[in-house]
């Protein structure tokens, strides 16, 4: 048997996540003594799946069927459950995104597996008893669970796991699971990406710099945009700034918004709501800059400014273009 | 039309979050419950849907007697009647089960719930119960229309982007904003509540695939470091030297 691992393209390229994904799933692979396995599904350059050898993947399956460009729920689990029946896997992993949570519900119930998401830490394997660490209560805390089932499913929470670097190809194989058309019923009529403007997709960034009403209204918008740029970031808002309808829903973050867990967490005019922190205190490091010396967001930052958000992060720019990248 | 809506019971947004007996179970003490904000999405748009086409909206809970205040709460915004299943749900695939033995017995034409609940934020039910039952599972929507008598157009949330689905009924779907505005119950919605029927029903069957073995919280942080901000630009050297994370 091998641990399988779903890898998700994107432009070509394996996500940030998947490599994270495929990080964990090789680390497992060791602890079980076994080899990992990738499965890439959709457009993916042929040398970035060989690549995948530098996080211990030593195979990679990949089914390069154009009708699996777009995402598709039933052919995506029939693709996954036919590389694990392959592969004898008993141990399956995913990173925590939309697709990652779309199929592995559906495969958990398949291959009558244990599925745990939202994963932050390597399982703690003793003997037959396999538990892995969660984040619950929208990031106020953590549960240990163990997964009782044979087969184990596990979806891994972005941005928890250091991406492993240890030298390597992966041998790619062509894989198919001859689906057919009914597999395609359910394919989306339409899929529509948001014109990131060459920025960075929010639930993949490392740096997120993000805004609430401080900001004083839309028109000012263009200075998180200009910190984001310098800093190499992706936006975010607060939920205020979101339900005024300053920013679109897809940026807030929060608690009923977008979980984040980057490395640096930028928060600007932001009081710091128990509902926005759920959304951001896993981040590694976060910056507050909030005109009042009382907003409770400074109780949960390593970095504060007490200041005006139009006057400080003006100085944050200038400082920004200023570095050598 | 027929819209099963399945709410949970969870710890109001503002909770401080603790746990007792060794660290194995959550702390109720002190705690207010509400209707999971996720699922407030599928309910209102569950009753817009019959407000426009007419049917019926039924309000599926799968949980103890504590969590009954909240289902009247539910049927107070608007639907018909509920069902609770009396159990304790032990974890996402045993909810399932019971979701789909109710779906199963009462023909719904659409089953829809929260993206995840904001207690222990699965994300898995909805699938599962579309498995479970054979059918679509459109997550995670954040936009719902009939097309005609028998199809629905979801909006589903992809990475940066969205998808844009028809789908056949019935079909299982998850709900996140802004897919509805959540209502608050009015006096006379509050008053007819208490007379709409609630249903108690026994849990089927009893498997459950993961163990709660303990809990833990995350480390508290080590204080705050404040630069003056005449200064702010002294930040962007300590995130670069100090914290290394430019």
């Amino acid at each position: 048997m091998s641990v399988l691992v779903l890898v998700e393209g994107f432009n070509g390229e394996i996500k940030k996540s998947s490599l994270e994904a495929a990080s964990y799933g090789s680390q497992v692979a060791q602890t079980l003594g076994t080899t990992a396995t990738a499965l890439a599904i959709g457009e993916v350059h042929d040398d970035a799946l060989a690549k995948l050898g530098e996080q211990g993947i030593s195979r990679v399956l990949y089914d390069n069927d154009p009708r699996l460009n777009n995402f598709v729920t039933e052919a995506y689990v029939k693709v996954i459950a036919k590389a694990a029946a392959q592969e004898n896997s008993k141990v399956i992993i995913f990173s925590n995104t939309n697709i990652g949570a779309a199929v592995g519900a559906r495969l958990a119930v398949r291959l009558n597996g244990s599925l745990a998401t939202n994963v932050t830490q390597l399982p703690q394997i003793n003997g037959s008893s396999f538990t892995v660490t969660r984040g619950v209560f929208s990031g106020k805390a953590f549960a240990d669970v163990e997964l009782t089932s044979d087969v184990k499913i596990i979806a891994v929470k972005k941005n928890s796991i250091e991406i492993t670097s240890q030298g390597g190809t992966a041998t790619v194989e062509k894989f198919s699971a001859e689906l057919t058309d009914a597999d395609f019923a359910a394919a989306p009529k339409e899929t529509v990406m948001q014109d990131t403007d060459g920025g960075v997709l929010l639930p993949e960034a490392e740096i997120v710099v993000s805004g609430g009403r401080g900001l004083k209204g839309p028109e000012n918008w263009h200075l998180i945009e200009e910190l984001a740029k310098e800093l190499g970031a992706a936006t975010a808002c607060s939920k205020p700034v979101a339900d005024i309808g300053w920013r679109p829903h897809h940026e807030h973050v929060g608690q009923t918004g977008i979980t984040v867990s980057p490395n640096l967490y930028i928060a600007i005019g932001i009081s710091g709501a128990i509902q926005h922190l759920a959304g951001v205190n896993s981040s590694k490091v976060i910056v507050v800059i909030n005109k009042d010396p009382e907003a409770p967001f400074f109780k949960a930052a390593d970095y504060g400014i007490v200041g005006d958000a139009l006057e400080v992060v003006p100085k944050l720019i200038e400082a920004a273009k200023a570095l050598d990248k | 039309m027929k819209i099963l809506v399945c709410i949970s019971n969870v710890p109001d947004t503002t909770s401080k979050i603790n746990f007792t007996g060794d660290n194995k179970e959550f702390d109720k003490n002190g705690v207010q419950f509400v209707i999971n904000p996720w699922d407030e999405y599928a309910l209102t748009r569950a009753i817009e849907l019959k407000e426009a086409k007419g049917g019926n909206v039924t309000v599926l809970n799968v949980g103890e007697a504590d969590a009954e205040p909240n289902i009247r709460k539910a049927l107070a915004i608007g639907a018909d009647d509920a069902i609770r299943v009396n159990a304790h749900p032990k974890d996402a695939f045993f909810v399932a089960q019971q979701i789909a033995a109710v779906a199963k017995e009462g023909g719904y034409d659409m089953i829809l719930m929260g993206k995840e609940s904001i207690d222990y934020n699965g994300s898995q039910v909805h699938g599962m119960v579309g498995e479970l039952l054979g059918i679509p599972s459109v997550v995670p929507a954040f936009k719902l229309d009939m097309v005609n008598d028998n199809t629905a157009r979801l909006e589903r949330e992809i990475e940066g982007g969205k998808e844009v689905v028809e789908v056949q009924l019935p079909f299982v779907a998850s709900a996140q904003q802004p897919m509805s505005e959540p209502r608050i119950p009015n006096m006379r919605g509050i008053m007819t509540a208490r007379t709409k029927p609630l249903k108690v029903v026994e849990p089927v069957g009893n498997e459950a695939k993961t163990a709660y073995t303990s809990f833990s919280k995350p480390e508290k942080k080590g204080g705050v470091r404040m630069i003056d901000a005449e200064n702010a630009g002294e930040l962007i050297t300590l995130l670069r030297n100090e914290a290394k994370v430019l």
